[in-house]
């Protein structure tokens, strides 16, 4: 027999530890983003905003450094992800919610599923084989392509959910005034599931902008603006996940100092994204 | 369904008809490419690597322990394995419990805002780019472990057990422990999230049922909500394992990539994904290149098939008998 | 005023003096007064939201585990006050078990260790009298000849009907002095109904019955006394027999005659 007494004390020796568990587990959290942040502010200047990279010695010499190619690379190449993205995942999407009975929808699933589990390092080296190796070079181009395999299964998950939570009445309404199916789901089905939609796109967003593996294999990385507008789809470009990791490893203080800054911008980037999210789905509630 | 009635040219029908067919094969052409892209990943993995793998053949490739791009250009995946295996498994192990636990507190004890504040902080860890962690991780955590924790036990070791320090290895700060602790910490959130969904939908009549025996809340907890949980619970700790696997980025930035066995606790490692980010840039050789894409295919597979584990065990073990999450 | 001059008495075993139970504002039950007789069926009916459910949940305090809920007034048992700061509401549901309307055996234990689920609460860990206590139980709730071979089986494995009579084992094992029963058949199939009603008539020798039933037929068929509710209120408490004959109150004829429902 245990005493109702000694099971109290376990109780309370359980909530004890469980309450440390949680203060200890989110203690490195508070530090990452407080250092971040202070590190990141201090390196933060105009000029990471305005001047490109160049080599170490710019660096060295005291000479004005900065990221602006890297920030515009980013824009680049996650617009171009977003462009590929967006058409594949939401297609996924419906194709898995509003054609159930397709003989493909199982195996859909199942390898959406499986490409989402994939290490993003893995879609890296898909894009170089697809699309670096034909080309012949490192491009902005495919980058694009690498972020969007690391966005659409994401996109399409998050369609799927939340085309499947509109309920069938809506589009039984819609059938029954006529309306072909393809304008049920355009007209009706879409703009009604719309919060989910654009808070799943916002998520897979916000993921595919800070990975830094499929890049380094696919935009690869350029300390330098590039000649012509066209070098920002067909050359190597810059981007901010990369750049932070190469400038993270180098041997260069000055470098070591400008990662921060890339690392506050990059985080910024992304809490941001979250904050929208949040938004949108507070707004429609 | 409309019925496709081809004989009937009338606007409205064909708007109908004919829009269904367009929409309709557009949505199955995007639906195909992902699952070609699948597909593709897979076989293009394979044939980049098939050159190192018909060189070193299947197994051999997989178990060679040589991996020498400069002189012998030999190549074995081995090392990358076991770095992988041993870095993902012991941050599941040590992520298992405390993942568990900030959910049972998120779920069943706190407030509701504590508990909205915490389940968004603790997603905000796995929103953190791998590289922003990799970078706090050079500057910051590896001084401060090696000062504090790694040197004091290596010295500690030097004196009094001279057996283990062999064990215990170079304690530089980048290494095979040092990117365990960090996966660990990148991998909790997977298992919480999911801990705690599973948590939210434990039926009402279950905690009731065991309270109206006399359990305290605790035993309330033990008995009536984790047992019921278990699906859930085990398929975060799967999604935790698969992340572990393929994290890259922070991975590769701290664990010192030595290429060869033996890894020591303290000393630099590699893994399966460290390896490819790291000598993808100076890989000159045809061979090299291509071992280095085999490397990826072998973690293709690894990956594969811990998602497939993962799916079976959540269905095997769900207390509901199906799809519990 | 409740008028029961004709109850079937016996002693005294549970009490309610001006018990109400308030969510936030809003009250579910209104001072109810009543005693509950040792070895007796008593049965609460009334139409939905009558507060029926909610009286009875109040008698074990399950109300403590609803945000919002409180309690006052008194229920004693035995002449102690369950609602005593003193007294935990842990020990106190050891005396007064329960049985819900939906079954609920624990899914991931096996039938054995469902039924002995409460005695290992309190660290009970000889195996010779787990055993005994699982049989004695699951004989009590006319269980045991349907599983006696596979009481290592998991709990969910079993019909609706079996499922709650392993529910009854479990609130059984424990020995309590009251069981309180909600609504238990209301899920179940005539037969598996049948059966627990029939298991209701045994028991009542052995432990209090308090059951809450929506079906007017149940109640006159398996308990001694009967209590109406009507909106949160304690319309009138009688014999059974005389309930369902001849009511003093308008409103308890009203609804048993299908009044309203």
């Amino acid at each position: 027999m245990i005493s109702l007494r000694r099971r109290y004390i376990r109780d309370n020796i359980m909530l004890t530890l469980i309450i440390l568990n949680t203060i200890v587990i989110l203690i490195p959290l508070f530090i990452i983003i407080v250092y971040v942040i202070a590190k990141g502010f201090d390196a933060i200047s105009l000029d990471l905003f305005t001047k490109e990279l160049g080599s170490p010695t710019r660096a060295m010499m005291g000479e004005p450094t900065g990221l602006v190619h890297t920030m515009i690379g980013t824009v680049v190449v996650d617009l171009i992800a977003v462009l590929i993205a967006i058409p594949f995942g939401v297609g996924a999407g419906v194709m898995l919610s509003e054609y159930p009975d397709h003989w493909a929808n199982p195996v859909l699933r199942v390898l959406n599923d499986t490409l989402n589990g994939m290490p993003a390092v893995l879609k890296g080296l898909l894009a170089f084989t697809l699309v670096v190796k034909p080309m012949g070079t490192f491009s902005g181009l495919s980058g694009g392509v690498a972020l969007a395999f690391v966005m659409f299964p994401i996109i399409a998950r998050a369609t799927e959910s939340a085309l499947m939570n509109i309920p069938w009445s809506i589009r039984e309404a819609g059938l029954a005034i006529g309306l072909p199916r393809w304008r049920v789901i355009l007209s009706t089905i879409i703009p009604a599931a719309k919060v989910g939609l654009v808070t799943g796109f916002l998520i897979a967003f916000a993921r595919a902008a800070g990975e830094a593996a499929p890049l380094v294999f696919t935009s690869f990385g350029n300390n330098y603006l590039p000649i012509k507008w066209t070098g920002w789809f067909m050359g190597p470009v810059d981007t901010l996940p990369q750049r932070l990791y190469n400038l993270a490893i180098s041997p260069y203080e000055h470098w070591h100092d400008m990662g921060w800054a890339a690392a506050i911008v990059l985080l910024a980037v992304i809490i941001a994204s979250f904050i929208v999210a949040r938004f949108v789905i507070r707004d429609k509630k | 369904m409309k019925t496709k009635d081809k004989h009937n040219f009338t606007p409205s029908a064909l708007y109908g008809w004919l829009g269904d067919r367009i929409f309709s094969s557009t949505i199955f052409v995007l639906g195909f490419i992902v699952i070609f892209t699948t597909i593709a990943m897979a076989v293009s993995l394979y044939f980049s690597g098939s050159e190192a793998i018909s060189k070193f053949g299947f197994f051999g490739f997989m178990t060679g322990r040589v991996w020498d791009a400069a002189i012998s250009m030999e190549f074995g995946t081995w090392p990358f394995i076991v770095g992988t295996l041993v870095t993902s498994l012991a941050a599941l192990a040590l992520s298992f419990l405390p993942a568990v636990a900030i959910a049972i507190f998120t779920a069943e004890y706190a407030p509701k805002w504590l508990g909205y504040i915490i389940e968004n902080l603790v997603n905000l860890i796995a929103a953190v780019p791998s590289v922003v962690i990799g970078i706090w991780g050079i500057f910051v955590f590896t001084p401060w472990v090696r000062d504090s924790v790694y040197m004091p036990i290596y010295l500690w070791s030097l004196e009094n057990a001279p057996s283990l320090t062999p064990i215990l290895g170079n304690p530089a700060g980048y290494g095979m422990l040092t990117a365990t602790v960090i996966l660990t910490i990148m991998i909790i959130p997977f298992t919480t999230a999911l801990a705690c969904d599973s948590f939210r939908m434990v039926p009402k009549e279950q905690r009731e049922a065991a309270s109206a025996l006399g359990a305290t809340k605790w035993e309330v907890i033990r008995m009536a909500v984790i047992p019921y949980s278990r699906g859930g619970i085990l398929a975060g700790a799967m999604l935790s394992l698969g992340r572990a696997i393929g994290e890259t980025m922070a991975v590769a930035m701290l664990i010192g990539n030595k290429n060869t066995l033996p890894f020591t606790v303290f000393g630099p490692g590699s893994t399966m994904a460290s390896v490819i980010v790291n000598e993808f840039r100076e890989a000159v050789e045809n061979i090299h290149l291509a071992s280095l894409m085999a490397v990826g295919f072998y973690l293709f597979l690894i990956s594969l098939a811990v998602n497939l584990i993962a799916a079976w065990i959540q269905r095997k073990y769900s207390a509901t008998g199906g799809r519990a999450v | 005023m409740v008028n029961n001059e004709h109850l079937i008495e016996n002693k005294i075993r549970l009490e309610t003096i001006d018990l109400s139970v308030y969510y936030g504002q809003n009250p579910g039950v209104k001072n109810v007064s009543l005693q509950v007789f040792d070895k007796q069926v008593t049965a609460f009916i009334g139409p939905s939201g009558c507060g029926k459910t909610t009286f009875l949940r109040a008698l074990n305090r399950m109300h403590d585990l609803t945000r919002g809920a409180k309690v006052t007034g008194k229920a004693l048992i035995d002449g102690k006050d369950i609602y005593d700061p003193k007294i935990d509401p842990v020990t106190i549901r050891r005396k007064i078990g329960m049985v819900f309307q939906k079954p609920t055996p624990f899914p991931t234990m096996s039938i054995y260790d469902n039924v002995v689920a409460g005695l290992k609460l309190v660290g009970i860990r000889d195996k010779k009298l787990l055993d005994e206590v699982c049989e004695r139980s699951l004989r009590q709730s006319a269980l045991w000849e349907e599983v006696k071979d596979r009481l290592k089986s998991p709990g969910g494995s079993l019909s609706g009907g079996q499922q709650q009579r392993l529910s009854i084992a479990r609130a059984l094992a424990v020995e309590p002095e009251v069981l309180l029963m909600d609504e238990p058949t209301s899920s179940l199939d005539p037969q598996s109904t049948n059966r627990i009603e029939e298991l209701i008539g045994e028991l009542k020798h052995q432990v209090t019955i308090i059951i809450v039933t929506h079906n007017m037929q149940q109640a006159s068929r398996v308990s001694d006394n009967t209590a109406f509710f009507y909106i949160g209120n304690l319309i009138e408490y009688n014999k059974t027999t005389k309930i369902f004959t001849n009511p003093d109150q308008k409103r308890t004829e009203e609804y048993i005659t299908g009044q309203f429902g």
